[in-house]
């Protein structure tokens, strides 16, 4: 194994390559394609899934929402189909009897889109998702304050008229330029103060929904929209330590039996695990990648295929060659590692240039994507980890690819050499 | 330095066997000169292909420098090969994208001899059969003579003890084949033994021992003289071949 280190051994693969270029060329094409795909792949793969995961970046992943529907069955004399109402004293007791339960912020909301104008300022109007919620909400849902602040305690203790709107309601209802913090908007004849406005850091239709909200505290929206003690739907986070599926079905099934529902219908209150969902995704993206690696695998060896194939070509046109080499005195190890050895550098330097290539594609399609993302697609990337395991990879598919040629040069007897033509 | 003793070798045929080499019994001492003849197909080329280990052989013995060669592994026949055989061929077999020196100097690369050292002794070889200044050339770029001349400083890089040359002018005109003999005749000169597979009576008859083979069997054997029934060619002669290509003629050859 020492002509490893052998100047020549390296000079005589470059010949062979180089020998016939356009073979080489299209042989070596088919591993770089294989490389340069499975790369961009797994680039775009990491894209859709960053974008995809941005949603949840700031939100807390234990948690989730609740909301009340309809009954299902009878229950304790009761009807099917009968409607539930939640109140202050459900966030209550869920705060006292479920100790899982972190945070408890119960949340009201005037629905703005789709129904008629219900926020004015001056002659400016608009339709608006008004929130009554706990400053608490913003560890379930992420947002950017702009300028001024978002909801406080305080507020919320002392019913304060105040709110925090998002950039679209800031756009309709103040002039370009006019500060709107400090200023007043009237929410359903209600004034309310301006006191922040939010951005958004989602993507999509998600942004646009959050630019048109508005946020006032929960106890300032009951009084002010007549909705007594009346309890919309819940945010929940559960302890760290505490899955959040768990505190769910607590909160669950304390709410069924303090509302007289059936134990076991599981319709009559609404949930949305944030956390379930954070999992449900990270699958699906797992399944991706794998999906992805069957797929680059594949073509890379088809790739390496072609390879063992041109090497086997390559071996036969130089049956004699290999013949005089044995007559002089090459052993069979000798012969195996320059075939081996012409398989491997081919595969892994078309390889090499297709991952080079691959992730310079990746990266340049990250650079020019607008820094919140584009769409579902945000910060495209291979990782180092997974660009190392595809180059091992190549380099055992060489070794593979060169072993059936190799085979086929041992078979060829030195008599060979000195058979005339 | 090569003993055969009632050697039988046939090649496998479809449905028979082709019986090639029967029942040869040869002796050969260290320093021989030797020419093999015979018609074609007669069965030089398979003798000296187990002459060489490239080949094996059905039975009977075969003794080369004092040791048995039975049934062995391709490794330990490359081996032996590369410590005690050279090869010169008929067709050359220069390796086409290699230089002159590269070529000589190839044995020496499977022997694992560092770069430098094959290179500067494949050097001092050229040198001797007088194509010192070709040492860059590819072998396209030579004439047959010269190429041939490559070849046999190739054979003898390794410091063969034997070298086997199967119809080494059988691709060179008369003239030049009788430059490449010369050549021949002096490296046997040196020590090493020689065996020459011909058809050309010219070439035989500067050896100092001419085997026929005939169908497999040795037919005659014995100084060209008396195998061909007449006199080894005048000095006269043959110092005519030399000095008419004086530039050819390896002056180091001759004195070595
Ligand atoms: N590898 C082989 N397989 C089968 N038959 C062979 C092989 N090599 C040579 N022969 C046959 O063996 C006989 C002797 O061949 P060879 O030794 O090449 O003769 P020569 O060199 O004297 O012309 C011929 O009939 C030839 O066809
Ligand atoms: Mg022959």
């Amino acid at each position: 194994m020492t002509h490893l280190l052998d100047l020549d051994h390296w000079q005589e693969i470059r010949v062979a390559l180089l020998r016939n270029r356009t073979r080489t060329l299209l042989t070596a094409f088919g591993v770089f394609w294989g490389i340069f795909l499975l790369m961009v792949m797994l680039g775009s793969g990491s894209g859709l899934r960053n974008g995809v995961l941005q949603g949840f970046s700031d939100g807390a992943t234990n948690s989730f929402f609740l909301w009340t529907q309809r009954t299902q069955k009878p229950y304790a004399g009761m009807p099917a189909g009968r409607g539930i109402r939640m109140t202050n004293a459900d966030v209550a007791a869920i705060r006292e009897k479920v100790p899982e339960a972190e945070v408890v912020a119960p949340r009201n909301q005037l629905r703005g889109f789709g129904g008629g104008n219900n926020v004015s300022r001056g002659r400016k109007t608009g339709a608006f998702s008004v929130m009554g919620d706990y400053p608490e909400i913003r560890r379930v849902q992420s947002l950017r304050i702009e300028t001024g602040r978002f909801l406080n305690p305080i507020d919320v203790e002392e019913s304060r008229k105040v709110a925090v709107i998002g950039t679209r309601v800031r756009e309709l209802l103040f002039a370009r330029g006019e500060e709107p913090i400090g200023d007043s908007i009237v929410i359903r004849g209600v004034y309310f103060q301006v006191v922040g406005v939010f951005v958004s850091p989602q993507t999509g239709d998600a942004a646009e929904r959050d630019a048109q909200t508005i946020f006032v505290p929960f106890t300032t929206f009951q009084r002010a929209f007549n909705y007594g003690d009346r309890v919309g739907w819940m945010a929940i986070i559960s302890r760290p330590d505490v899955p959040a599926s768990v505190a769910e079905e607590k909160v669950l099934s304390l709410l069924r039996s303090r509302h007289k529902v059936a134990p076991d219908d599981l319709r009559a209150f609404g949930h949305f695990n944030l956390e379930e969902e954070y999992t449900k995704i990270q699958g699906l993206f797992s399944g991706i990648r794998l999906l992805v690696w069957i797929v680059g695998v594949g073509t890379l060896a088809a790739g390496v295929i072609g390879v063992s194939n041109i090497m086997l070509i390559i071996v036969r046109e130089r049956t004699k060659e290999i013949g005089i080499r044995r007559a002089l005195g090459a052993k069979p190890s000798a012969v195996v590692s320059q075939i081996v050895s012409e398989s491997v550098i081919l595969t892994s330097l078309a390889g090499y240039l297709g991952l080079v290539a691959g992730i310079a594609l990746v990266v340049g399609i990250g650079r020019l994507l607008p820094p919140g993302g584009a769409g579902m697609f945000l910060d495209p990337d291979v990782g180092v980890g997974e660009a190392l395991q595809a180059l091992a990879i190549l380099v055992v598919a060489g070794v593979l690819a060169g072993l059936a040629p190799a085979q086929r040069a041992l078979a060829v007897s030195p008599t060979v050499a000195l058979r005339s033509e | 330095m090569i003993r055969l003793t009632r050697l039988n070798k046939s090649y496998p045929m479809a449905s028979s066997k082709l019986h090639v080499l029967k029942g040869i019994d040869l002796s050969i001492a260290p320093g021989e000169l030797v020419a093999i003849m015979g018609a074609s197909g007669s069965g030089k080329s398979t003798l000296l292909n187990v002459l060489g280990l490239l080949d094996g052989y059905d039975d009977g013995d075969y003794h080369l420098d004092g040791q048995r060669i039975g049934q062995m592994s391709e490794t330990k026949a490359a081996g032996l090969r590369a410590s005690l055989l050279g090869f010169v061929f008929q067709s050359f077999n220069l390796i086409p994208f290699k230089t002159a020196v590269e070529n000589v100097a190839l044995p020496l690369y499977y022997q694992e001899v560092p770069r430098r050292k094959r290179n500067k002794l494949a050097e001092e070889y050229l040198d001797r059969v007088g194509l010192a200044d070709r040492a860059g050339h590819l072998p396209r770029e030579l004439s047959g003579g010269q190429q041939q001349r490559v070849a046999i400083a190739r054979a003898l890089i390794s410091n063969p003890k034997v070298i086997l040359a199967d119809e080494p002018t059988g691709a060179l005109d008369s003239q030049t084949s009788l430059e490449v003999m010369e050549v021949l005749r002096e490296i046997n000169a040196t020590g090493v033994t020689l065996l020459i597979v011909t058809h050309e009576r010219e070439v035989a008859a500067r050896t100092r021992r001419v085997i026929r083979l005939r169908d497999g069997r040795i037919e005659g054997d014995g100084p060209p003289e008396t195998v061909f029934g007449t006199a080894s060619p005048a000095p006269a002669a043959f110092a005519h071949v030399v000095a008419s290509t004086s530039d050819s003629a390896p002056a180091a050859v001759l004195a070595t």
